[in-house]
């Protein structure tokens, strides 16, 4: 399952087994949300999966629960072989907002992760290493507020990518961007994706984008968030949007969303994994 | 057809002349906007002049020398700014801006002593005329530079005694919680204090009068700069820190590369809120127990019934604390340059 097209593989597999995740209602504390209920997956290294499902599914909880950012109810994360219990630089995750530090120039703002932990003194050459392969090299003084929107989501991925994580969280990272900008943004992550080999879990709600971009789409459902089907994209790489077989997948997984929205409530099947 | 055209002919032609109306009428509204500001000063630098030598006739002539030459001296220094400004084109722009604010000043002191030396309007010795209080400028200079300073080290001290510990505890309280639960409610109760209250304890603790003063201009800054500190820390945009935690961020990035700097311009709203306290406060202590300083100059002055000696410090008083407010402006500037074009005061 590993992309063959990667020339090297700094990614690591990640498995998310059985995890469950409650929220309290804002306007009624004792009241809970059942964001996730028991959600289990696997990713191999090098793989790039995408997550699609409605708003309020739980896609960006789940992200957030592989960040380490939050800690899930019940259930157990890991990447290769280590639990995971906090935030770390091997799990990079990147917002639908860039999130660029607006204080800190382009440059600066790629370094954030070296100097964060301390190896900017001996990783500088890499910098200017990012900056050329994000194609930002003339805007290394600029302030964030100067980018546009598909420049400042480059600057985020390059700040994301010089840590060189094992696994990268993308969470609707071009959702904010134009068509044209967006088409030309996936091209980029997937090279990007080529060159490294870093396990990528991509949620959007941009079929095509899904199917553009992944090796498997996994199909989430909404409260409790479950993953209800999990597709196989056996396309030939760089797939041809407005291919007979494209098409087919966009109407199949249409059809899916669509029958997944009635069926939730009779099926309640166990994730498809 | 043939209609149409030659309508739309004519409403071209009438197009043409009304643009060349407009642009000649703008030319004219240019040239002599140009020429009233260049003649701004000059002329109100005479009337002045002139206003002056008439008012002060029966003035004693020491009284009034130094004010004829203060607006002989703008009159010559506006007219030698018109003879060099079509060769020094910054000089133009400085001067089309700033003309018209300083022909005003002038008329401004040209009205005053029309009111005081002119009309008697106003009971002498409340009211000198700029005349008087030029006189006494240049009769005090001495002293008063020696006050300037004194007040200068005082504010100085207590400024940045008071926002070192002020951004101390703003960092806490905003950061750690636990600070936050023992902190907040102390600040809650003292802060709104004004520090100027503390003066009686303060004359009772302190060894020094200086002593006592460097503590209330600190205390006097210290409020609104931890309130507001704390306030730009606990409001730091939450994806900022988990973006720095998924870069490999530990406490000391988080509370110094992210926190500090997201709270900065809330910082420097306190600053600019602590500095208009620090100067109440500091005139105040100045009043009521140091020996020096421009504070203690004014209620020694007006002790003498030397009213013109209150106005020259009243005037070196706007002049510092307006020059210490540019200098917080052009720090601000230089910290918050990526704001540029987001700020808008």
């Amino acid at each position: 399952m590993v992309a063959a097209s990667a020339t090297l593989t700094e990614g690591s597999s990640l498995r998310v087994l059985e995890v469950s995740k409650h929220f309290p209602k804002p306007n009624d504390p004792a009241a809970r949300t059942h964001a996730l209920d028991s959600v289990s997956l696997s990713i191999a290294a090098g793989e790039l999966v995408s997550l699609v499902g409605p708003s309020g599914c739980g896609k960006s909880t789940l992200l957030r629960l592989i960040a380490g950012l939050d800690s899930p109810d019940s259930g157990d994360l890991w990447v290769g072989t280590e639990p995971i219990t906090s935030p770390s630089a091997e799990r990079g995750l990147v917002f639908q907002d860039p999130n660029l530090f607006p204080w800190l120039t382009v440059r600066r703002n790629i370094e954030a992760g070296l100097v964060a932990r301390g190896l900017l003194h001996e990783k500088r050459a890499e910098v200017d290493e990012f900056m050329r392969l994000v194609g930002l090299e003339t805007f290394a003084k600029a302030y964030p507020h100067h980018l546009s929107g598909g420049m400042a989501q480059r600057v985020a991925l390059a700040r994301a990518l010089i840590n060189h994580p094992k696994v990268l969280l993308l969470d609707e990272p071009l959702g904010a961007l134009d068509a044209f900008t967006r088409m030309r943004m996936q091209d980029e992550v997937l090279r990007l994706w080529e060159a490294r080999g870093t396990t990528m879990l991509l949620v959007t709600h941009d079929i095509d984008e899904a199917i553009y971009m992944s090796d498997r789409i996994m199909l989430m459902t909404q409260r409790p968030g479950r993953i209800e089907r999990t597709l196989e994209i056996d396309l030939d790489r760089p797939r041809q949007r407005n291919s007979p077989e494209f098409l087919r997948l966009r109407s199949d997984i249409l059809e899916l969303l669509h029958f997944a929205g009635q069926a939730t409530s009779e099926t309640h099947g166990r994730a498809l994994v | 057809m043939n209609t149409v055209s030659v309508q739309a002919k004519r409403s071209d032609q009438w197009q043409v002349t009304s643009d060349k109306l407009v642009t000649r009428h703008s030319s004219l509204v240019t040239s002599s906007s140009r020429l009233r500001t260049l003649v701004a000063i000059p002329l109100a630098a005479l009337i002045a002049l002139a206003v002056h030598l008439f008012v002060s006739k029966s003035e004693p002539p020491v009284d009034t020398r130094s004010y004829s030459t203060f607006l002989g001296m703008v009159l010559g220094a506006s007219l030698v700014a018109v003879a060099l400004q079509p060769f020094w084109s910054s000089l133009r722009r400085w001067m089309a801006h700033m003309c018209p604010i300083i022909a005003a000043a002038v008329l401004l002191l040209c009205s005053w002593e029309v009111i005081t030396s002119g009309f008697r309007l106003l009971p002498l010795p409340y009211f000198p005329s700029p005349a008087g209080v030029l006189q006494s400028l240049i009769n005090d200079y001495a002293l008063l530079f020696d006050s300037t300073w004194h007040s200068l080290l005082l504010l100085l001290s207590g400024y940045a005694l008071g926002v070192v510990i002020a951004l101390i505890t703003g960092i806490c309280i905003g950061w750690f919680p636990y600070a936050r639960y023992w902190g907040m409610p102390l600040l809650k109760v003292i802060g709104p204090i004004p520090a100027t209250a503390w003066v009686p304890l303060a004359m009772v603790l302190s060894p020094s009068g200086t002593f006592s003063a460097v503590g209330l201009v600190a205390l006097a800054v210290w409020f609104p700069v931890t309130m507001l500190t704390i306030s730009g820390i606990a409001n730091t945009r939450a994806s900022y820190l988990d973006v720095a935690r998924t870069l490999g961020a530990g406490q000391k990035y988080l509370i110094f590369r992210v926190a500090i700097p997201a709270a900065m311009p809330s910082i420097f709203i306190g600053l600019f809120m602590g500095l208009g306290t620090s100067f109440l406060t500091l005139i105040v202590a100045e009043t009521v127990g140091v020996k020096s300083g421009l504070g203690w100059y004014v209620s020694w002055a007006q002790g003498w019934a030397e009213y013109g000696k209150v106005y020259a410090a009243l005037v070196i008083m706007a002049a510092f604390f307006s020059t210490i407010m540019t200098v917080l402006f052009k720090v601000r500037d230089r910290v918050l340059v990526w704001q540029k074009g987001v700020i808008k005061w």
